[in-house]
């Protein structure tokens, strides 16, 4: 039991920080307006959860331009996917169990 | 926290998931619309050989070319009902069109259905034209499969049995016409109206 409790990752206990995370696990990249758009979050709440993921090193950066327009594109890290997956088996199982 | 609130991230994951990679304005009306207008297609391509007083078509007749313009009208009328079908679904699902799911649903379509489409041209202009329903059979139906892992996941259904229609039919080519009406027509009324009324 202590085990998969160790496993809950405090790093995604909220939900813009699954969100941002599950859509990456799919999407090979997305930029800030689709996030946006995808969890219905202002521009400073998804800025200060995606630093937060950043700071874990689950997500990389990537700040380009599209012409004149600054563009940020946000990837899940490898640590990031196995983190996650990690995650979501220890939900699982607590679901399991509590069943 | 306590099993609901586990249960309400498991959900809110997989809709996360779904919706960044799923394009699921997918129009069942569209669907309809392009059997009908195939029905109404082949029955316009039987008429015209049925008065030319012969049973079969040859390449370089005026007939030949009435029937190709046919194919094209059925095609284009069935592409724009379902783009601006799709249009106004997203609008009302509060989708956007044109992001990272549907252009992918998009290249994923047209890939192997291009790739098809200039076969069978190639195969026409070199008088080998026995197998063209068969092979729009198929390759339509490898379009379809490959593309529904980007939208509503029973379309590689339809894909499946296009598959399926388009190698029967290259057993029995003579009837290239009647699989084309079934796989074109019957089965796309058939789905659309499954998707319509699963999913609007």
């Amino acid at each position: 039991m202590g085990s998969i409790i160790n496993n809950i990752n405090k790093a995604f206990d909220h939900r813009i920080r699954l969100g941002i995370m599950s859509i990456l696990m799919v999407n090979e990249y997305a930029d800030f307006k689709t996030l946006k758009e995808l969890l219905g979050a202002t521009d400073g709440n998804l800025a200060s959860h995606t630093k937060a993921l950043e700071k874990e090193e689950y997500i990389r950066v990537e700040k380009s331009f599209i012409g004149r327009k600054p563009n940020t594109k946000y990837s899940a890290t490898k640590n990031g996917r196995e983190a996650f997956k990690k995650h979501v088996e220890a939900i699982e199982k607590l679901l399991k169990q509590q069943g | 926290m306590d099993n609901s609130e586990y249960l309400k991230d498991i959900s809110e994951i997989k809709d996360m998931m779904n919706k960044s990679s799923r394009f699921f304005s997918l129009s069942g009306l569209s669907g309809i619309m392009a059997g009908i207008y195939a029905l109404i297609g082949a029955s316009v391509a039987y008429y015209l050989v049925s008065i030319s007083g012969r049973n079969y078509v040859i390449l370089d007749g005026k007939l030949f070319t009435y029937i190709l313009l046919d194919l094209a009208i059925v095609a284009f009328l069935s592409i724009v009902t379902g783009i601006s079908l799709s249009i106004r679904k997203a609008k009302k699902n509060n989708e956007p069109l044109w992001n990272g799911a549907s252009k992918r649903l998009v290249s994923a379509f047209l890939v192997p259905l291009i790739t098809g489409g200039i076969y069978i041209i190639i195969k026409i202009s070199s008088n080998h034209y026995g197998l063209t329903g068969s092979l729009m059979l198929i390759f339509y139906g490898l379009a379809l499969v490959n593309a529904s892992k980007y939208t509503i996941g029973n379309v590689k259904y339809l894909g499946y049995i296009e598959i399926l229609l388009g190698l029967i039919c290259a057993i029995f080519p003579g009837y290239g016409f009647w699989f084309w009406v079934l796989g074109f027509g019957v089965m796309h009324i058939i789905y659309g109206s499954l998707i319509y009324f699963n999913h609007g």
